[in-house]
């Protein structure tokens, strides 16, 4: 075991698939001689070759698309968008090209390769570095989503990801890069350091998608979150004194159905959580699913926390993130229910 | 080939074949640790080529696409066709907008170092693009600039303390904040608001000129990119589509060899310039020293003369270093010499202009020194100024509602209802 911060899980993740398989190779804007803006591929270039970890063009559609080339070919690319906000020119080859070409081939050509960009706010990036685009992705069919909250989920899933023979969208909580964030701007950040999930295997081990997390046990409400609303989650209802059943998705799909629909037929109350704006989010898929499993258990109507429908403000960012205010505030009305 | 400061050609530098594959991997001439050594790089001695009519066919600009348009000599004197014969004044304006660019952006990254502001971005070294190209367009024209072209407000009078209020997000930014530090928005000085996303306004700067021809006005747009962003679909875009409706508009590339790590060779290949992507498009092609003011504005003229009169767009290269990080949060020792910058064989902007008017006998250590302390306090009267209205570390003095307007015109139903909710989470906040 080794203590790894989330940048450093992510990358020993690709370097143990590096090392395993020639057929690996990770690309991307300043990902090369420099390591990443973020500093997640640091290293490999020197330590696996030019060839195996290099820069590209800026052109997010390039990107994606020489991966699909390479992947179809055989290879196993990882591909990193540097901020998921520039994800865009690269979307019609993620949802018309990558994610479909199993299913228009019929199996002939697929895409095995990861797409890895940092999602969500809490850095004071403004509009163009602080989105969470997650509800554009799940809605397309053919292709996987995966969101960690901590270092030993991160590398795992990544590892899972990477060996997976279908393309897979691996987001970066960046709040959470270097620490754990409770909610509060204010409040000095958590290391990762001494911290259960910040224990990492050096070597190659794997999480599974399609399976949430248990954070905490409860029994009064469920609370349902992924990525950084995980431990905002977990702060804001042991802050309030209350017995939530806290699960940390990780995979929004394929999704955890089974795990979801326990916990809220056990506690009959349900919050959502994410930062992403709220109309058409991530969360409405959610309530929907929670509603189909679970309607006759609910004792109180389902809740969305979430950030607000407008571009992500740059100064009125704390305003805008989904904080322990607005998620205390629907644990309250979920339980009065 | 080497003229055109390309390392790669004639076998004068190539890249190494990557070490255990067939892949080809382009990588920069130096590195850390690496002595920096520009000797490829032949200075255009004759000051040529020769300046065309501003109508003629595209043909006869391809060749200008490999070539460097220069006016000023490193003595001081100007040469060739493109002298674009400035008045004195001209040019102490212009040595002063480019000043003003530099304390401005000396002060500014101060202040983000002491966390006044959450970030902040430079052009030094890349001023006399910005300020020479505003300079030789006119007023109703609309640029729509990157993050690296504050000069373009600066040389058409916006006031400081306005700007300051942006990169302070404060109660008198005209933006209440929405926007990160640096991406502006002036509209009333023909300021494009900058989008964070790169290459994105390139086309649609081409759709604005194509306005301005469809409404019959005598105005044009002016685009701007970094050579990184050149590689976006955006660009080819706007290429294309200049071409087809001879757009009335100049698309700059701002080549200062380095997008954040990743040097030139990796946008677009190496061996050939950024002024030759113009040519396959069927567009007139200009490539130019960007550190030598006379020759960004002469080129900026001529492009500009020939939208106007119906000859379509240009592409200019401004052949320029990016002397600073990348922004505030970049340390580019990591990637590329120290000294990289100072051993540029292309000088400096200011120092170039400067010496030039110190040869003609227009300027002085007195006028210098007058011209430095005027600029330092009116930077520090318009940071002082904008201080006092608030900024990112103190109190910003925006009302958060403010969040809510502006997505549409009017606030519908769910956005009056999440403003209802951030309400009553806010007075639980002031407690
Ligand atoms: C679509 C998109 N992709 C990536 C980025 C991240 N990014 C911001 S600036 C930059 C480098 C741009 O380099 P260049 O175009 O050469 O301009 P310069 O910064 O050198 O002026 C990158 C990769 C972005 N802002 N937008």
């Amino acid at each position: 075991m080794a203590q790894m911060n989330m940048i450093e899980a992510i990358r020993s993740a690709m370097d143990v698939k590096m090392s395993q398989d020639p057929d690996v190779l990770v690309f991307g804007e300043d990902v090369g001689y420099f390591g990443g803006v973020f500093r997640c591929t640091a290293g490999l270039q020197e330590k696996h070759g030019l060839h195996r970890c290099f820069d590209t063009p800026i052109s997010e559609g390039g990107i994606m698309g020489i991966a699909i080339g390479m992947a179809a070919h055989g290879l196993r690319p990882i591909a990193e968008i540097q901020f998921a906000d520039y994800i865009y020119p690269g979307y019609d080859q993620i949802a018309s090209e990558a994610a479909r070409l199993r299913y228009r081939s019929n199996g002939q050509f697929t895409a095995p390769l990861t797409i890895r960009t940092p999602v969500g706010g809490g850095i004071y990036g403004g509009q163009t570095h602080s989105q969470s685009p997650e509800a554009l992705f799940t809605h397309i069919s053919g292709l996987k989503t995966v969101i960690p909250s901590n270092p030993y989920d991160a590398k795992g899933l990544l590892i899972t990801a990477i060996e997976d023979n279908d393309p897979v969208l691996f987001l970066e909580p960046k709040r959470l890069y270097n620490g754990l964030f409770e909610g509060d701007p204010h409040s000095p950040a958590k290391s990762w350091a001494g911290h259960k999930f910040g224990e990492v295997p050096e070597g190659h081990y794997t999480v599974p998608f399609e399976k949430a997390r248990h954070i905490a046990e409860g029994t009064d409400v469920t609370i349902l979150a992924y990525g950084t609303m995980v431990w905002v989650a977990e702060a804001t209802a042991r802050e309030m004194g209350v017995s939530a059943d806290i699960l940390d998705l990780r995979s929004l799909l394929p999704l955890d159905l089974e795990s979801i629909s326990e916990s809220v037929q056990k506690t009959g109350r349900c919050v959502i959580l994410h930062e992403a704006t709220r109309t058409s989010g991530f969360g409405a898929e959610l309530s929907a699913q929670v509603q189909e499993s679970c309607f006759y258990h609910l004792e109180a109507p389902i809740e969305r926390v979430t950030g607000w429908d407008t571009p992500y403000p740059h100064a009125q960012e704390w305003a805008y993130f989904p904080g322990p205010i607005r998620v205390s505030k629907a644990i309250r009305r979920v339980l009065e229910g | 080939m080497s003229e055109i400061g390309l390392p790669f050609k004639n076998g004068l530098k190539m890249s190494k074949r990557s070490n255990q594959s067939r892949l080809y991997v382009p990588e920069p001439p130096f590195r850390p640790g690496d002595k920096p050594d520009y000797s490829y790089i032949t200075v255009p001695a004759d000051h040529s080529p020769p300046r065309p009519d501003p109508m003629v066919d595209h043909h006869e600009t391809s060749d200008h696409s490999l070539g460097l348009i220069r006016v000023m000599r490193f003595n001081g004197e100007l040469a060739g066709e493109w002298n674009p014969g400035l008045s004195a004044d001209t040019l102490r304006t212009a040595l002063k907008n480019m000043s003003i660019n530099r304390a401005m952006d000396d002060r500014m990254f101060k202040m983000q170092r002491q966390g006044k502001l959450s970030f902040y971005m430079k052009s030094t070294g890349e001023e006399a693009i910005s300020c020479a190209h505003t300079m030789a367009l006119q007023d109703g024209d609309m640029i729509f600039p990157t993050y690296r072209q504050v000069g373009i407000l600066i040389a058409r009078g916006c006031p400081m303390k306005d700007m300051m209020c942006q990169l302070l997000s404060n109660k008198g930014d005209a933006l209440e904040g929405k926007s990160l530090p640096v991406l502006y928005s002036f509209r009333d000085y023909g300021f494009f608001t900058v989008s964070g996303n790169l290459g994105t306004q390139l086309i649609q700067g081409v759709g604005w000129g194509m306005a301005c021809a469809y409404k019959g006005t005598d105005d044009i747009a002016s685009v701007f990119t970094g050579e990184g962003a050149t590689a976006e679909g955006d660009f080819h875009y706007a290429l294309n589509f200049a071409s087809t409706y001879r757009a009335p508009c100049i698309i700059n590339v701002v080549n200062n060899q380095w997008a954040i790590s990743s040097f030139q060779g990796i946008a677009a290949g190496e061996g050939e310039t950024f002024a030759a992507r113009g040519v396959g498009y069927g567009l007139a092609t200009l490539r130019v020293d960007g550190n030598d003011f006379l020759a960004v504005y002469a080129a900026t003229q001529w492009a500009a003369e020939r939208a106007r009169r119906g000859g379509g767009a240009t592409v200019i290269e401004h052949f320029t270093y990016r002397k600073e990080g990348h922004s505030t949060s970049d340390d580019p020792t990591k990637y590329r010499p120290e000294n990289e910058g100072e051993v540029w064989p292309f000088g400096d902007p200011l120092d170039r202009l400067r010496h030039h008017l110190v040869t003609i006998d227009e300027w002085d250590d007195a006028r210098e020194t007058a011209m430095q302390e005027e600029i330092a306090a009116y930077i520090r009267d318009a940071y002082k100024s904008a201080e006092k209205l608030g900024s990112l570390s103190t109190e910003t003095g925006i009302d958060p509602l403010t969040m809510f307007e502006q997505v549409y015109e009017e606030l519908p139903g769910h956005l009056k209802d999440q403003r209802e909710d951030f309400k009553s989470e806010w007075a639980e906040k002031l407690g």
